[in-house]
């Protein structure tokens, strides 16, 4: 018996191709990330901590985990009743939704940046004076509220805020553009993949009595977790990683409102290149992280999938 | 199992949110000293740092208040836009007065006639416009005639967004004006020269430098005599200062942003702190940091290092801002037909 072997090309061709593939991977993906590893320690390990312990960059990781830490959740609730809207029912204007879920991707940063400015901007649509006239009695609500026992602490926050509403050039704003920018990662993970598995299970579990919530907690749940966890590591990744639309509705205020990825940019503005570097490689140490996260999810959904079938 | 997995991560989720929630809260209740906003353009970056260190000291001697001083940095006109489209400066402290006109004209923020609230037209220090070419001048690039010669690049922001790049563009038309007598034929000309040999035009006066001297790219940058003598220091040995036969009174005008600064409750202080900049203290580091500064005495003592050359000003060569602006810089001005026919 003889065999033949997939690929028919010589030893040299093959080499050479494989040599090429290498020398790409090696430049466009582990230079770059050797090269903020070694200009972040440059300097030595106390500039580097010196430089992710300084006030500046502690208050852009806070800010980072908070827009990551809002946005997240909330693209992962909607993510996952979008998905289970659009594959488990059929109604009029379901494609409609589809690609509007699909809006975020498909517009610029700047521009998902900037709608916001035109919203809620001094110029804008609905201004911050207007905002805070609007909200004037719920701020006296909330102030009242405030004296009460217990809830002081929330309350007084929400009556500051009520009685001079800042959107964009603060937090809140922040938080809706990267929230607006991160909004179709789950959906767009678990779309495809609730739409192979189809409704037969649901149905099923209908049939025998079930109900809506126990149907989707004991059925469709269980099915599409690993889908969901890789959603949710993508979303977070670029919410953490977020430039465009947040630099453009941040107004850059050190210490206040600069995300890292916006500390790196300023600080790069600063010539200090290896400050700027260390809070690169906290970025960088967090995509690693999510890498090997998913592949940790790619392995056990392939083991899982492997054991039920 | 599994979903009890994902329940504690929305569980821990929740709470890393709720914990930093209540941090920022503490953190802003748990401290009553007063905070100011310094909305900047982009050279002035370490200049602040050193004045707001100093004004600190100042206040907190005066009045036994503690003051946080926050700084936003970036292209001139884009910090303007910012101002406006509601970033709560308290001051600002900008490349042009035409910015400032803006916060007025467009927004109410200022009053009309913000320019004569403070000494030597609300410009605490000045500066001008230098060339920086790269060691030993290997294009030998003496005047504004050498930046359109054909295989030189030439370094510049953009005018409409970099007050910097307002001012150099002005600088050479005031050359050329002057070299071709008036003839706005052949003004016109030149300028389109010049810009020809622009290949990148960045938003703001640092993005500039970054691209002349760390990526390396370009013969001559047109720069901020303070931003030229900053590049000097942080990048030794590799670029050259030459001032040309001609430049430009670059006047970066400061102005209380009185609308927020009242809403804020912080008018005193703010007055307090621009008014700082004219004293023998501030008008040091204005030196220091390669400013001009405005008192004579002072501004002697670093005449080696800023030396004197004619300079061209905006009031009487060019009939004040606004009008420069409507020429020049807005939409269908003539640096429109300059780079337009790029």
């Amino acid at each position: 018996m003889s065999y033949r072997p997939v690929t028919t090309e010589s030893a040299p061709v093959r080499l050479f191709l494989i040599a090429c593939a290498v020398l790409v991977l090696a430049l466009f993906l582990l230079l770059p990330l050797a090269a903020v590893f070694a200009e972040a320690f440059r300097k030595g390990w106390e500039v580097f901590l010196a430089s992710l312990h300084e006030e500046a960059a502690l208050s852009a990781i806070k800010l980072t985990l908070i827009a990551a830490g809002v946005s997240v959740p909330l693209n992962t609730l909607f993510g996952v009743s979008a998905a289970w809207l659009v594959t488990k029912f059929r109604f009029k204007g379901r494609s409609l939704l589809v690609s509007l879920i699909d809006l975020p991707f498909a517009v610029s940063p700047v521009i998902a940046g900037l709608v916001w400015v035109m919203l809620f901007g001094a110029k804008g649509w609905f201004p911050q004076s207007a905002m805070a006239d609007a909200f004037a009695p719920a701020a006296h609500l909330a102030a009242s509220l405030a004296e009460y026992q217990g809830f002081g602490w929330l309350f007084s926050d929400l009556a500051v805020w009520l009685a001079d509403p800042k959107i964009i050039f603060a937090l809140p704003g922040i938080v809706i553009a990267t929230t607006f920018v991160t909004f179709p990662f789950v959906a767009r993970e678990l779309i495809p993949l609730m739409e192979t598995q189809g409704s037969d299970q649901e149905e099923a579990a209908v049939t025998l009595g079930a109900r809506g919530w126990h149907v989707f907690f004991r059925v469709t749940l269980p099915n599409i977790k690993w889908g969901l966890l890789y959603g949710v590591l993508l979303c977070n990744a670029r919410a953490m990683g977020e430039f465009g639309a947040v630099s453009v509705v941040s107004g850059h205020i050190r210490g206040e409102t600069n995300t890292l990825p916006l500390h790196v940019e300023v600080l790069y503005n600063e010539y200090q290149f290896s400050a700027a570097f260390a809070c690169a490689t906290l970025l960088a140490f967090l995509a690693l992280v999510t890498l090997s996260l998913k592949t940790a999810v790619e392995y056990f959904s392939g083991h899982d999938a492997s054991g039920k079938h | 199992m599994k979903t009890k997995s994902l329940a504690l991560y929305f569980i821990a989720a929740l709470c890393a949110l709720t914990s930093c929630k209540k941090a920022t809260s503490s953190a802003s209740t748990g401290n009553p000293a007063i905070s100011l906003l310094n909305v900047s353009y982009d050279p002035t970056r370490e200049f602040y740092l050193d004045i707001n260190q100093a004004f600190q000291k100042v206040w907190q001697t005066k009045t036994g208040q503690s003051l946080d001083i926050k700084q936003s940095h970036g292209g001139s006109g884009k910090q303007s836009r910012s101002v406006i489209d509601g970033l709560q400066a308290d001051v600002v402290t900008l490349a042009l007065a035409g910015d400032i006109d803006s916060l007025a004209k467009e927004a109410k923020l200022v009053p009309s006639d913000w320019q004569t609230k403070l000494s030597n037209n609300s410009s605490p220090y000045t500066s001008t416009i230098v060339f920086v070419v790269r060691k030993g001048n290997p294009k030998g690039i003496k005047d504004w005639a050498d930046l359109t010669t054909s295989g030189v690049q030439v370094i510049t922001p953009n005018p409409k967004t970099s007050g910097g790049a307002r001012w150099n563009y002005l600088a050479a038309w005031a050359w050329a004006n002057k070299q071709f007598a008036g003839d706005e034929t052949k003004i016109l000309d030149y300028m389109t020269r010049l810009f020809k040999n622009v290949p990148v035009l960045d938003t703001g006066a640092r993005g500039s430098t970054t691209t002349f001297a760390q990526r390396g790219i370009g013969d001559v940058f047109l720069s901020w005599e303070n931003e030229a003598w900053l590049i000097e220091k942080e990048f030794p040995g590799k670029t050259e200062i030459v001032y040309p036969s001609i430049s430009i009174l670059a006047e970066p005008p400061v102005a209380v942003v009185e609308k927020n600064a009242t809403k804020h409750g912080t008018t005193e202080v703010a007055r307090a702190y621009l008014e700082f900049l004219y004293t023998d203290e501030a008008q040091e580091l204005a030196g220091k940091h390669y400013y001009r500064p405005r008192n004579p005495a002072i501004a002697a003592k670093y005449h080696d290092k800023l030396p004197e050359l004619p300079l061209v000003t905006i009031d009487k060569d060019f009939g004040g801002w606004a009008k420069a602006q409507k020429i020049h810089f807005d939409d269908g001005g003539t640096f429109d037909k300059v780079y337009g026919s790029h």
